[in-house]
């Protein structure tokens, strides 16, 4: 293994300063994990290159030697979608920070992967324009990553995700290859490899530079916060919301735990005794806002909103949204780690999983705090528990695999917008059968026929979904039965 | 975030303190995002997030050098990741105590202790500093130019106001200031005067202790702490109403007091009594009643541009935002767009001597976006930032006391 990282580290440092290439434990350590922080890898060398040409030349020493690459932007996934592998190289794209050009009349913006999310809309805010998609992580998260795992975020209910909002790509493939896919406008002749890009969590290939679609900051904003006594209230208050023919721009639910913790951070006001709070924000033109802000708070004191508070002024807005999205860390306030799920469901079925999870959480013995984009049905729960407790991350991992099961089962899916990296490979094996997965595990193969970038992400190979299926018997059919047990 | 600090370290006191602060960061990664260094070299080591985990693998018993020792180095200790973090991780206190374990395992280069110890041995003391400084202005011509920026002209101390007031408060005249800019506790003095409100100081008093605390030094910075407490006890008996620090640097660490001397049998309550009593002069300010400046800047005519820099250790460490804003709009100034107004000047202490390079750099973009909007002044509330700022600033950079000061004066002689 050193002998490999020497030799390696040498080629690289043929163009790279020494504090590019990382090989000393003391160095590496750091980078064993992205925010997934449960699933730890010491990576056999650390490269932080600055330009295109350095990723190409990494990548053909890489290739010539036949060893896998994984990359990583800000190391925010919560799916383990940056874990290293132990004879891998970890290559950072933290120094592709800059936003290449602002094309405000096109309304798009050419900037490299490790640009924050956030400083896009930041950056064009001087043109009246912003970048819609908002993760959670949106202060930090690199949108190299947002790409790689199709991010969403609190106002994709209204304005979708990654893929709906990027128009063209420049990726590294193993070949060393550069390739533009997509284009400046909507629509190209042949296969759509844009969208097969985006969400492929780093396996076809390396994202050096993305062109994505910029909006008008709307005229007004305005977010109304409800609170309930029951959740199923408040799930059905969501129903209706959506039902009624509103697309608002972001409708988001926490329980109780997460509002308490969310409070603690920000200390935003939010009601510390309801069992849910529903935040709704429609934007627009004003005399649509103030239209469809009254309507959903008929709707809200309909469906039996205890309290209801509209944000006075744009200061008041931010900060009701900042505590939901620090909500994630947030909950350490409650218990020492957080295991967080992404599953999605119908959005009618949300009283009867969220009842489910209870008694999941009541079987398992470890508490859940509830953060939902209840607009479009992608829940997530936070699996509270302390690591330091032998088996307790073994029981939240259990736990949080009933809970993605559970989500199939009313006709869901296993992720929403975190992807499934190495956390929810085995819920993969139980949505996708073998015809599926070998689909996929082709186009894997027609990008990088050596399995060297990101091996072992997103898609499960078939033998641990036969090894797997052979522990989960469902109704005596035994899954993927054509698959050579060991 | 899992640990498993190594045994011994976990029956100390600071031990037990990093573990359950090091049990509270999930590694989001937020902090990053908001680290002046992180953003200047995009490398996971130079950003909190990395900190965190170099401490957490040297108290866990892992073999330390001097890597370890150079990525804590470069931390500015400004703070704006705690502002960040929604997990409530107590960074500076988990930087102190990796930074004292780290720096009692790995031997510093002979260099490094010598300036370290000089850093120690003349800042804290007024009369070595100020001769130094002295002799620097007197000598400026054959100076360098770099440093020749860095040494401030001197200034013609103003008079005190000798007016006595029934209410009264006490000021910390500091160590590098009285020298650098005495201006700005006889500015305060006189703005607190305009109010009704009689500063003093307590001549026995002198460094807050930042210096030495942050060289890792913390038992010489006891030192500095404990005298300043004596010299302040009898005014705080005789019922002084507050503590005034006009330097957000020191108002931060003299606010820390009780705690860095929670265990000193001696002092531990008059510690914690310091730091109750202790408050930047903004907070002072914003209760006041300040429409007697904003006539006064009416009269004068077109309300003057003004650029606020937010120390971190205002900001981040004292956790006070808005509030120097709130009192310059009261006082009848227009405040221009400051963009990144989150982020470090690079003056942090002793960090632009120690990391040169990097201070240097964070100097260039904080003076970007200070100017960006073009005011006619800068302003801001801590001695370092002003004197880093100044020695590059196109614009003249003044303490915001000396803003208010000055429009006093100017309103005088136009009545």
């Amino acid at each position: 293994m050193s002998e490999n990282r020497n030799t390696l580290s040498k080629q690289f440092l043929q163009f790279l300063p020494d504090n590019a290439v990382l090989t000393h434990n003391e160095d590496l350590h750091p980078y064993e994990c992205d925010g997934l922080s449960a699933y730890r890898q010491v990576p056999l060398v650390v490269v932080i290159p600055e330009t295109i040409e350095h990723i190409v030349r990494i990548v053909n020493i890489c290739r010539k030697t036949n060893t896998p690459i994984v990359c990583r932007g800000a190391g925010t996934s919560v799916s383990g979608g940056a874990l290293p592998l132990e004879n891998g190289v970890l290559l950072s794209l933290a120094k592709f920070n800059r936003i290449l050009n602002i094309d405000p009349v096109n309304r798009l913006a050419c900037v490299q992967p490790g640009v924050r999310n956030l400083a896009i809309s930041q950056a064009t805010q001087s043109y009246g324009l912003y970048y819609a998609p908002d993760p959670s992580s949106q202060i930090a998260c690199s949108i190299g990553g947002n790409v790689a795992e199709n991010a969403g975020g609190v106002h994709c209910l209204k304005y979708g995700l990654t893929v709906h909002n990027i128009l063209q790509l420049k990726i590294v493939t193993i070949e060393g290859e550069l390739l533009t896919l997509g284009g400046s406008g909507l629509d190209g002749p042949g296969y759509d490899l844009l969208a097969l890009l985006t969400g492929s969590e780093g396996m076809l290939g390396i994202i050096v530079e993305i062109v994505v679609k910029l909006l008008p900051v709307p005229e007004c904003a305005s977010v109304v916060l409800a609170a309930f006594d029951e959740i199923e209230h408040a799930g059905n208050a969501v129903t209706e919301i959506i039902a009624s023919g509103i697309i608002p721009a972001g409708l988001e639910m926490m329980d109780r735990h997460a509002t308490r913790a969310a409070e603690e951070y920000v200390h935003a006001g939010y009601p510390d005794n309801a069992a849910a709070i529903l935040l709704c924000e429609l934007d627009g033109i004003k005399e649509e806002v103030s239209a469809q802000i009254s309507q959903v708070k008929d709707i809200l004191l309909k469906h039996r909103a205890v309290q209801t508070r509209i944000a006075k002024d744009e200061v008041e807005r931010q900060l009701l949204w900042a505590g939901r999205k620090g909500a994630f860390p947030a909950v350490v306030r409650l218990a020492p780690d957080y295991y967080c799920m992404d599953g999605t469901i119908p959005r009618r079925k949300l009283a009867f999983v969220l009842n489910r999870i209870s008694e999941l959480s009541e079987e398992y013995q470890l508490a859940i705090a509830n953060v939902f984009h209840a607009g479009d049905g992608n829940l997530h729960p936070l699996i509270l528990y302390d690591a330091n407790k032998p088996g307790e991350l073994h029981r939240s991992e259990e736990l949080g695999g009933k809970i993605l099961e559970l989500c199939l089962e009313v006709g869901g899916t296993i992720t929403g917008e975190h992807g499934v990296g190495v956390e929810k490979l085995n819920q993969m094996c139980v949505q996708f059968d073998t015809l599926e997965l070998s689909q996929f595990h082709a186009i894997k193969h027609a990008f990088d026929p050596d399995e060297l970038l990101n091996p072992g992400k997103a898609v499960p190979s078939l033998h641990r979904c036969a090894e797997l299926g052979a522990m989960h018997v469902h109704e005596g059919k035994l899954p993927f039965p054509d698959i050579e047990r060991f | 975030m899992q640990t498993s600090i190594d045994k011994l370290i976990k029956l100390t006191q600071p031990g037990q303190e990093a573990d359950a602060i090091l049990r509270k960061c999930v590694h989001c990664g937020f902090c990053n995002a908001t680290c002046p260094t992180y953003q200047l070299l995009g490398d996971e080591l130079d950003g909190p997030r990395g900190r965190i985990y170099l401490i957490k693998q040297a108290l866990e018993g892992n073999a330390v050098t001097r890597k370890t020792q150079t990525h804590l180095d470069r931390c500015l200790n400004c703070l704006a990741c705690e502002t960040t973090c929604p997990s409530g991780v107590e960074y500076h206190r988990l930087l102190d105590i990796g930074r004292n374990w780290v720096d009692q395992h790995v031997q510093r280069s002979a260099y490094d202790n010598v300036r370290r110890k000089l850093l120690r041995g003349i800042l804290p003391y007024k009369r070595r500093f100020h001769f130094l400084l002295s002799l620097g202005q007197m000598m400026s011509f054959i100076l360098p130019d770099a440093v020749k920026r860095a040494i401030p002209a001197r200034q013609i101390r103003s008079p005190w106001p000798d007016k006595q007031h029934q209410r009264k408060m006490l000021v910390l005249d500091g160590c590098v200031q009285p020298s650098l800019a005495p201006n700005i506790n006889t500015a305060t003095a006189r703005v607190l005067a305009a109010l009704g409100i009689s500063l003093v100081k307590a001549d026995k008093a002198g460094c807050c202790g930042a210096v030495s605390w942050h060289l890792s030094a913390p038992e010489e910075a006891r030192v500095f702490m404990r005298q300043n407490i004596d010299a302040w006890w009898p005014f705080i008996e005789a019922g002084i109403e507050a503590i005034v620090m006009t330097a957000s640097g020191c108002g931060s660490v003299v606010k820390e007091y009780g705690a860095y001397l929670a265990d000193d049998k001696n002092y531990a309550q008059k510690a914690r009594r310091v730091s109750e009593l202790t408050k930047d002069i903004s907070e002072i300010l914003v209760n006041e009643d300040l429409s007697f400046f904003n006539n006064t800047i009416k009269n004068i005519g077109k309300p003057q541009r003004v650029a606020f820099h937010a120390p971190c250790t205002l900001q981040h460490g004292q956790k006070i935002t808005g509030v120097v804003e709130t009192i310059l709009q009261q006082a009848g100034y227009e405040l221009t767009h400051v963009p990144d107004a989150h982020l470090c000047c690079g003056s942090a202490g002793t960090y632009s001597i120690l990391q040169k390079d990097l201070s240097q750099q964070l100097l260039i973009n904080k003076l970007k976006s200070l100017e960006n909007d073009h005011p006619d002044v800068i302003v801001t509330m801590n001695i370092g930032c002003l004197n880093h700022l100044a020695s590059g600033a196109n614009t003249k950079v003044l303490h915001v006391v000396e803003l208010l000061e000055k429009g006093l004066r100017q309103g005088k002689s136009l009545n």
